[in-house]
């Protein structure tokens, strides 16, 4: 059908042409601007700036807070999509609303509301600072807010998949004597573990460029809790660009590494429905 | 009735994990937003106006939110609806590098969209001296933000009316056409009315994001008061000046934006997929004739 209209409708070469004019504008310029700014840099001066200590200990915080909640937000988001897809209980469509928050919230916002909430004298850091807790300007902090962020990817994931599962398949499992933790773990989680991959991915690559959410709660001390992108802006403020550059560069590869993951778990998920 | 039992899990098992699933978003979300009203509340109402609207840098914040973020939606409304007319009513090759170029932004980290354009509009960028030679500002002045925020939310419209289309066909507008519609037509008076839900469900979140975008805007706004503050940089701002009451009350307002959108959200995310099916459903009858 797609090559008939071809043929048939108009505005093909005008909406391509604005659609490309408007890409190149926005983001290939820009992202070519920024190939070529690294490589005014030497080999040995993208290693300074892109390995330094300072650099590594905000890598090592950016990407073991990111995994540490992609992680949490894995488990956290199978619950809560279990929990939505299966069980019927009071205000389950508002809660399941709830879980889109995240996502329209400003991340001005969660930082500011979540560095307040677990100071000593906050709603939940009252409760927890008594017994030892403390989690404001921790990197704890930073994992628990990537949690926030990065959980709704999970549930977004899981929840179609979860729904569209075949009743089938499960009825079969325990008509031949499979315990529910059996058919759990042999029937339906394995069908569940692309769109578990997909969204750990997501909410991991959502987590690696968080920046707004962060700065709030981290405190940014250097080689203690400040992130990669946190470095970012302060190589920024110092106007050393090449140096702020070589680390975005690092940030960037690491994230299309993820998107082209992602996409390709797709497309082999969709070939598997077939 | 025998077979359902088999799907249905022990009481206390479905008891436990509910009660766990509430808990986490009790304390996960639940907490978090009406703790940002209580605080931005707690002077009484008299103070939260006042923190709001009568703060000169607030408001000059919230004019610029308003004014920066349509545009940004504006921009990105003209390049979904041209991008969902090439990618679903044609094939060419290249058609699926194109999708995932859209997608781009959604994977940069904002900060580092910020950094794009400073390499390119900052003074020491690539066209900086060019434009300080004619006067012009982009870096630190509200076109600058607009970039930035166009960039950031650019793959929103796209995204969202690239699968209705498709999923719509293009039997309707060929029909017009043999009738002896011309192109603009077509668009206006077939294709708009069908995607309507769906550009709004598009535009609806596109809205949300640009308003509420910090990294990529707080890189490239140099953080003048009063001049290059959004709203969530203004919450910033008042945080670090310990004005703690002002930027719970810029907050809160944001709060609203997102409670709004998500309300929103349902009722037009439920539109748009009852006119797919209705649009499918007369495709249908138009290919039977």
């Amino acid at each position: 059908m797609a090559h008939l209209s071809r043929h048939v409708l108009p505005g093909f070469r005008l909406s391509l042409g604005f659609t490309l004019v408007y890409l190149a504008v926005f983001v290939l310029i820009p992202l070519t601007a920024c190939g070529f700014r690294v490589t005014t840099l030497s080999w040995d001066e993208f290693v300074r700036a892109a390995w330094s200590e300072r650099t590594r200990a905000a890598y090592k915080l950016s990407f073991g807070a990111s995994l540490t909640a992609a992680a949490i937000s894995l488990m956290v988001g199978l619950l809560l999509a279990w929990v939505l897809v299966r069980y019927d209980f009071p205000l389950k469509r508002f809660f399941d609303s709830l879980i889109d928050l995240p996502f329209a919230l400003p991340t001005a916002v969660a930082g500011l509301v979540f560095s307040n909430l677990y100071v000593p004298t906050g709603w939940l850091g009252r409760w927890l600072y008594p017994w030892g807790v403390e989690l404001a300007y921790t990197r704890s902090a930073v994992v628990l807010v990537l949690v926030f962020i990065g959980f709704p990817f999970v549930v977004r994931a899981v929840q179609p998949v979860l729904e569209a599962m075949d009743v089938e398949l499960e009825e079969a499992a325990a008509v031949l004597g499979a315990t529910r933790w059996q058919t759990f773990r042999r029937v339906l989680f394995p069908s569940l573990a692309p769109s578990l991959v997909t969204g750990f991915a997501l909410a991991l690559a959502r987590a690696l460029g968080e920046y707004g959410s962060v700065v709030f709660v981290s405190g940014n001390i250097p080689f203690r809790t400040e992130i990669a992108p946190v470095l970012i802006v302060a190589r920024l403020e110092e106007f050393r660009y090449a140096e702020a550059t070589a680390i975005a560069v690092v940030l960037l590869i690491v994230s299309f590494a993820l998107l082209i993951m992602v996409n390709w778990l797709e497309r082999r998920t969709r070939w598997w429905d077939k | 009735m025998t077979l359902r039992r088999t799907r249905q899990d022990p009481w206390y098992v479905r008891w436990t994990l509910t009660a766990l699933a509430v808990v986490v978003l009790t304390v996960l979300v639940i907490v978090p937003i009406v703790s940002v009203f209580a605080e931005a509340l707690a002077g009484g109402l008299r103070a939260y106006w006042s923190h709001l609207f009568e703060d000169p840098d607030t408001r000059h914040s919230i004019i610029l939110t308003l004014a920066v973020a349509p545009t940004a939606v504006a921009l990105n409304l003209a390049f979904g609806l041209a991008a969902a007319w090439c990618i679903a009513r044609f094939q060419f090759p290249g058609r699926t590098l194109l999708i995932t170029l859209i997608d781009t932004p959604f994977s940069v980290s904002p900060v580092v969209a910020g950094l794009l354009f400073v390499l390119l509009f900052g003074q020491r960028g690539y066209f900086g001296p060019w434009l300080q030679e004619h006067g012009i500002r982009i870096l630190f002045s509200p076109p600058g933000l607009v970039l930035a925020t166009t960039f950031v939310t650019l793959p929103f419209v796209a995204r969202e009316l690239i699968p209705v289309m498709e999923a719509i066909g293009p039997d309707e507008e060929l029909a017009a056409i043999s009738l002896g519609a011309n192109g603009w037509q077509v668009f206006w008076n077939v294709t708009l009315p069908n995607i309507r839900w769906g550009l709004l469900y598009g535009l609806i979140l596109c809205n949300a994001r640009a308003m509420g975008e910090f990294g990529a805007v707080s890189v490239v706004s140099g953080h003048i008061t009063g001049q290059t503050d959004t709203m969530p940089l203004r919450v910033e701002k008042a945080f670090q000046e310990f004005n703690l009451p002002g930027s719970f009350a810029v907050a809160s307002a944001l709060t609203l934006l997102a409670v709004g959108t998500l309300l929103l959200k349902v009722t037009v995310e439920h539109k748009a997929r009852k006119q797919i099916e209705e649009a499918k459903r007369l495709a249908r009858e138009i290919g039977a004739e």
